[in-house]
């Protein structure tokens, strides 16, 4: 391996190189490591954070208040923005054609409303999900690479995404392999988001962090970059397997590096917090933060998405009691 | 099947609709007497003065206006209490009475904190979120201490100091009477204490619940006006303990005033605290901590991180991001629950305020003010920035009060020491690095009376204020702030 280090690219803060260790490189004494694609060096090294500023600016976006006309438009955003999730291994053909009807029909008692953005099913169940959604608007997307654990070979993956590609997926969220991340191999983990990319063709590529294993804000941050320059058009917090999930705190952190992106690049990245989000108001807060983060051009499904299953009834069942004045039973909202 | 026509909800923009904190539910007299001796009284000499809401301009109330005879009274009802009833109580029964303050304060906090609002300007979240809540916590605090002097001074024999007169100013006023009251009563203290003529309310709201909390007639004793009235507390004879807060001119005055007496005197006077951003810093939170430390109540702060000092290397990221955040703020309605900078308190400060930032101007200092609107009616100002700053402008060297914060660009840890400390004020400063060793060095070398590292503005009534040089001396809060009203033997 080179005793020569390949010229990088620090366009962005110039104490980097203190900031960035050999072992990522895969310059370690003697040992040898696979050696990391160009691209790869060329991600700015990511800021520290600091977790007790970062849970103070949530605690300020959670005390915007929002009301009225606000209010209602931003629980139909939140509708329009959620990707509507099975993902068990007791899925069926019936439970997934059941799911993609009150994707399109969220509550027909009350006209006017949006669909959801998606429907998230594994790679088995989106040939089932395209023949019920057929050319609908509602996209269908797809877990793939070994979710959730991604602890399968690069192979493996590869097929996995492709399947789910050639079974009519629009979108892939693939998982990232922490344990790779947490070894130290980021650039692996760049490697191979930017295979599953490719594999991908002209669906679009969802990277999931799973920040509840990564541990600290400051991989949450450098994993998102790792994610964004590798190719990702969506970042994701997680799997919904895993606990703690899309806290506001985490979901803050990778917009910033969405920002960042932006500043830098001029390129959009969307973001899409899952698990855990399962109350109108935690959604409000988060449509909140995405607009004083990143601004309202991201406050779209394009741009930005809710991972949930049990979000959508809350959000109903808030639209309609600010549309009559009264809350209604759980009784009234399908189950699907 | 859903319909085809679009699936984009959001193609007007999303806007928050205004989200007004209700005033349905506080009382306020159309006019305030003088609290002395238990008793509302009239001022003596019959003349009562406005205070305004900051934000529309309007007559919230009147309220008398005290003069040397108000003050001597006030004084001597002071004098009466502490000689018969306050140091002759056991501390554990003066405990219960501030604890008791504390409780009705808590009970009323969200009238507390709409009057704030009204009568101050500042923004409804903060007044509900940091002064009524944090001049609860004083009381509470110090409540805890009246009955173990003894522990907080081991070896010494404790005295109360007896009538300790106050001025207090317009920023905080809740909470710098909370600040104030709290510790000398918790001494054995009898207390006379004049809230600022812009925002006497809640101080005589305080008044109120003191009058409920049926603490000893005389005990504390509220006398409202301008600086002749505080002028009369600090030249009275029979004042123990002057303790101040305010500009550093007038803490001056006050020194000149009590010189050769044996008054014992606290001052908290004016600030230009360094706020230091190192490359290594968390960036993003340090941006955070820059709004905070400048736009914290519109910059109405003795120690708000006025002078901004980034390192050169991440000047530029850190301005830019600094104005993108700024443009996220919302300058209007102070009871608004959605409003970031409310009101400037006085059209007088506005002036004040307006006279520097033109003075920015003329000195070749390069402006930012984000392109919010702000309200035709009451005094707003918009959140300011000026970069290219040198040391030499006045900008950087006077206190502004108001929200306007000037950049300098440093290369070295040494050469940022030398620039913060490079000033007549000394009250708090700002340090954000990763690194902790820098952030221990820094402390060790700052000339400032309260030295945060990755925050800013933090508050709580076990930790001291207070400064170096000409921002004062003293300190409150904390055991600091009991020394400050006791005589150990």
């Amino acid at each position: 391996m080179g005793s020569t280090i390949p010229t990088v690219n620090f366009d962005w803060i110039s104490f980097s190189t203190e900031c960035v260790s050999l072992t990522e490189f895969g310059f370690f004494y003697g040992m040898s490591k696979p050696k990391p694609s160009p691209q790869f060096l060329s991600i700015p090294a990511s800021p520290s954070i600091d977790k007790v500023g970062v849970e103070e600016r949530c605690a300020r976006f959670q005390t915007r208040s929002i009301k009225n006309d606000a209010k209602m438009q931003g629980l139909k955003m939140v509708l329009n923005m959620i990707d509507l999730t099975t993902l068990e291994g007791k899925d069926t053909p019936g439970k997934v054609r059941q799911m993609c009807y009150k994707a399109q029909h969220l509550h027909d008692s009350y006209p006017g409303l949006p669909t959801v953005a998606a429907v998230c099913v594994y790679p088995s169940m989106v040939g089932i999900a395209r023949k019920e959604l057929k050319d609908s608007i509602v996209k269908i997307a797809s877990v793939s690479t070994a979710f959730p654990s991604g602890q399968a070979p690069m192979s493996v993956k590869l097929e996995d995404t492709r399947f789910a590609v050639s079974e009519g997926a629009d979108e892939i969220d693939m998982v990232i392999s922490r344990g790779k991340f947490l070894a130290g191999e980021h650039n692996f983990v760049f490697d191979e988001i930017a295979a599953i990319k490719e594999a991908c063709g002209k669906a679009r590529l969802k990277v999931i962090l799973e920040t509840g294993e990564l541990s600290t804000l400051d991989n949450v941050r450098r994993a998102s970059d790792i994610a964004i320059h590798a190719g990702a058009d969506f970042i994701k917090t997680s799997t919904g397997k895993i606990q703690p999930a899309a806290t506001m705190q985490v979901t803050y952190t990778m917009l910033m590096a969405i920002r960042d992106h932006y500043d830098r690049t001029g390129i959009m990245i969307g973001m899409k917090p899952a698990g855990g989000i399962s109350t109108s108001k935690l959604a409000l807060h988060n449509l909140v933060m995405v607009k004083e983060v990143l601004g309202e051009k991201w406050l779209s499904n394009e741009w930005f998405r809710f991972g949930a299953s049990s979000l959508a009834n809350d959000v109903l069942m808030q639209i309609m009691k600010t549309e009559t004045g009264l809350y209604q039973s759980p009784e009234y909202f399908s189950m699907d | 099947m859903a319909k085809k026509t679009t699936n984009k909800s959001n193609e007007k923009g999303w806007e928050y609709a205004p989200s007004l904190e209700s005033t349905g539910h506080i009382e306020l007299k159309e006019s305030y007497d003088l609290f002395i001796d238990g008793k509302w009284v009239k001022p003596s000499s019959g003349k009562y003065f406005e205070t305004i809401n900051p934000a529309n301009e309007k007559v919230l109330a009147k309220v008398a206006h005290a003069n040397e005879e108000d003050v001597d009274r006030a004084v001597k009802a002071a004098r009466k209490a502490y000689d018969t009833v306050w140091s002759k109580m056991a501390p554990s029964e003066r405990a219960k009475y501030i604890f008791r303050i504390a409780r009705l304060m808590q009970e009323r906090a969200r009238e507390l904190a709409v009057i704030e609002t009204l009568d101050a300007g500042k923004s409804i979240r903060e007044s509900r979120d940091i002064d009524v809540p944090l001049a609860c916590n004083h009381f509470f605090y110090y409540a805890g201490w009246a009955d173990k002097l003894d522990y907080a001074f081991p070896t010494r024999k404790v005295e109360s100091l007896g009538v300790a007169g106050q001025i207090i100013p317009w920023n905080f006023p809740l909470l710098m009477a909370a600040w104030k009251i709290a510790p000398a009563l918790a001494a054995g203290n009898t207390v006379v204490l004049k809230p600022a003529e812009t925002t006497p309310l809640t101080a005589l709201k305080l008044a109120e619940i003191i009058e409920l909390s049926g603490l000893p007639a005389g005990v504390v004793n509220i006398v409202t006006g301008f600086g002749d009235t505080g002028a009369a507390i600090v030249a009275h004879p029979d004042v123990d303990k002057v303790a101040f807060t305010g500009s550093t001119a007038v803490g001056k005055h006050i020194q000149r005033a009590i010189a050769g007496t044996d008054k014992k005197v606290t001052l908290e006077l004016g600030g230009k605290s360094a706020n230091i951003i190192f490359e290594d810093a968390p960036i993003d939170q340090a941006v955070e901590g820059i709004v905070n430390g400048i736009f914290f109540n519109q910059g109405h702060v003795c120690c708000a991180g006025s002078r901004l000092f980034v390192q050169e290397s991440v000047a530029e990221l850190v301005v830019r991001k600094l104005k993108q955040r700024m443009d996220s703020l919302y300058v209007g309605d102070p009871l608004d629950k959605n409003t970031d900078i409310g009101a400037i308190n006085s059209k007088e400060q506005l002036e004040v305020i307006n006279k520097y930032i033109k003075i920015g101007i003329e000195e070749g200092a390069e402006m930012y003010q984000p392109s919010c609107e702000i309200p035709s009616k009451g005094y707003f100002c918009k959140p300011t920035l000026f970069s290219n700053v040198a040391q030499s402008n006045l900008i950087a060297q006077e206190e502004i009060f108001g929200p306007v914060l000037t950049i300098q660009t440093f290369r070295t840890v040494d050469e940022v020491i030398q620039k913060a400390n490079n000033s007549p004020f000394g009250l708090a400063a700002g340090v954000w690095t990763d690194k902790g060793s820098r952030i221990f060095n820094l402390t060790t070398k700052l000339r400032a009376g309260v030295v945060w590292a990755n925050t800013y503005n933090k508050f709580d009534p076990a930790s001291p204020f207070g400064g170096y040089k000409e921002s004062g001396f003293g300190r409150e809060g904390g055991l600091h702030g009991l020394r400050a009203y006791v005589k150990l033997k």
